[in-house]
């Protein structure tokens, strides 16, 4: 399994693997929302959390349909479903390698894009937690759009607006949390359906995965 | 421990392709599988390699026994040709990987990236990943697509090999590999076209 990981986040950083891609279109999106929304600086500082969170997670569904939709084109896919390792490892391996390459970075920039959008002091603690929180929870549901979508020529498409509706949760809870902290409420409730969410979806969205994953290389 | 396939009826996109299939492939033999395009000699290695579940019949003695290789070899362009083996090798949790490097004549070429490769070598890095995966039964798919005639022996060598050891394969191709094989002709084994006379017949 951690060769799986390895290769998989070795992929990413290599010259095609897209590493960079989620992170080059979050920083796009935060750059230009002020520009967008002109100097209001006490209008910027009140949707900074929602723009923010919805940057990171169209960011993380702009390369999901590479997740794995290149090990089906060479074929790789077909060779790891004959290995000894179960079609659920698989699916969560990969997942975890597209968290590592997408979600953690955009973890780690949206402090210093929250600067950019006049984030309250007290919100940044709160944003990254958030973040952590929920970034995984994209990850995975991510991994099982792909795996709906594998075998589709450009499914790029109808990955997006199969995946849209199980990403709305997430975001909800996730920018509720960022926002309160940023207004200096309590956070508790909103944080804890957000781990709520991150645990049960990773817990048991590798299993839809995995079946959905088996139908659709037969 | 052999693979019995017993009275297997095969599908491909929803109509069957193959019917009544039935052989044993003992250890230390190898059977060579013929028939024309289309007759469904990738769908039967599927079925047997558990990608795709058979409509009726039974295949026994293959549970994670079985190494399959398909008409792409699994290959990452970005990564070197040691780092594509390695990954295999770790996977089915074989140590070393330079025996299959040398068995089809790679050594020279360990540190390229696989997708600088020729189609040839390509083809012959796919391969030696069946060396390293360790298991006894090799299903493999049209193997020599692509290799010359230095290679195709290299391969006939490493089957040759394997047969020795005790491991036994099963091999879709066209060309003769001079291994001392068994060969079943699909052809007689043709699924019956479906009756068209119920009443969804009308809608296919």
């Amino acid at each position: 399994m951690m060769a799986l990981l390895i290769r998989d986040l070795r992929l990413a950083v290599r010259a095609g693997g897209g590493f960079g891609l989620g992170l080059a279109f979050f920083l796009i999106v935060t750059v230009l929302v002020p520009f967008a929304v002109g100097p209001q600086s006490d209008l910027l500082a009140r949707i900074a959390p929602g723009v923010l969170w919805l940057g990171a997670l169209l960011s993380c569904l702009l390369s999901l349909d590479r997740l794995l939709a290149l090990d089906w084109e060479d074929g790789s896919l077909d060779l790891l479903a004959t290995a000894p390792l179960p079609l659920e490892a698989v699916i969560s391996i990969k997942a975890l390698a597209h968290w590592i390459a997408t979600g953690l970075p955009l973890v780690l920039a949206a402090p210093l894009l929250g600067v950019l959008l006049n984030l309250p002091l007290d919100g940044y603690l709160w944003l990254v937690v958030s973040l952590l929180l929920g970034t995984p929870a994209l990850s995975v549901i991510g991994a099982f759009g792909a795996a709906l979508t594998v075998g589709l020529k450009r499914g790029g498409l109808l990955l997006s607006l199969l995946v849209m509706p199980l990403y709305v949760p997430t975001l909800i809870f996730g920018a509720e949390a960022a926002r309160r902290g940023a207004m200096g409420m309590g956070v508790e409730t909103p944080l804890l359906m957000l781990a709520g969410i991150s645990a049960g979806v990773i817990a048991l969205m590798p299993f839809a995965s995995a079946a959905v994953l088996r139908i659709n290389l037969r | 421990m052999s693979l019995n396939v017993s009275d297997l009826c095969i599908a491909r996109g929803g109509l069957p392709v193959l019917e009544g299939v039935n052989f044993t492939l003992h250890p230390g033999g190898a059977l060579i599988l013929r028939g024309p395009n289309g007759i469904g000699k990738t769908t039967l290695l599927r079925s047997i390699a558990g990608l795709q579940p058979p409509l009726g019949g039974a295949v026994r003695g293959g549970d994670d026994r079985i190494a399959y290789s398909a008409h792409s070899d699994g290959l990452k362009s970005a990564l070197t040709v040691t780092e594509n083996l390695q990954f295999w090798a770790s996977v089915f949790g074989t140590r070393s990987i330079e025996a299959a490097l040398a068995a089809f004549d790679l050594t020279a070429l360990h540190d390229r990236p696989a997708g600088t490769l020729s189609a040839g070598q390509k083809r012959r890095l796919g391969l030696s990943r069946m060396l390293v995966t360790g298991r006894p039964i090799w299903v493999m798919d049209e193997p020599t697509v692509s290799l010359d005639q230095a290679s195709v022996a290299l391969f006939a060598t490493a089957v040759q090999a394997h047969l020795a050891s005790g491991g036994s394969a099963l091999i879709a191709t066209h060309i003769d590999l001079g291994l001392a094989a068994e060969v079943l002709d699909l052809g007689p084994y043709r699924a019956k076209p479906l009756a068209l006379d119920d009443f969804d017949g009308a809608f296919l």
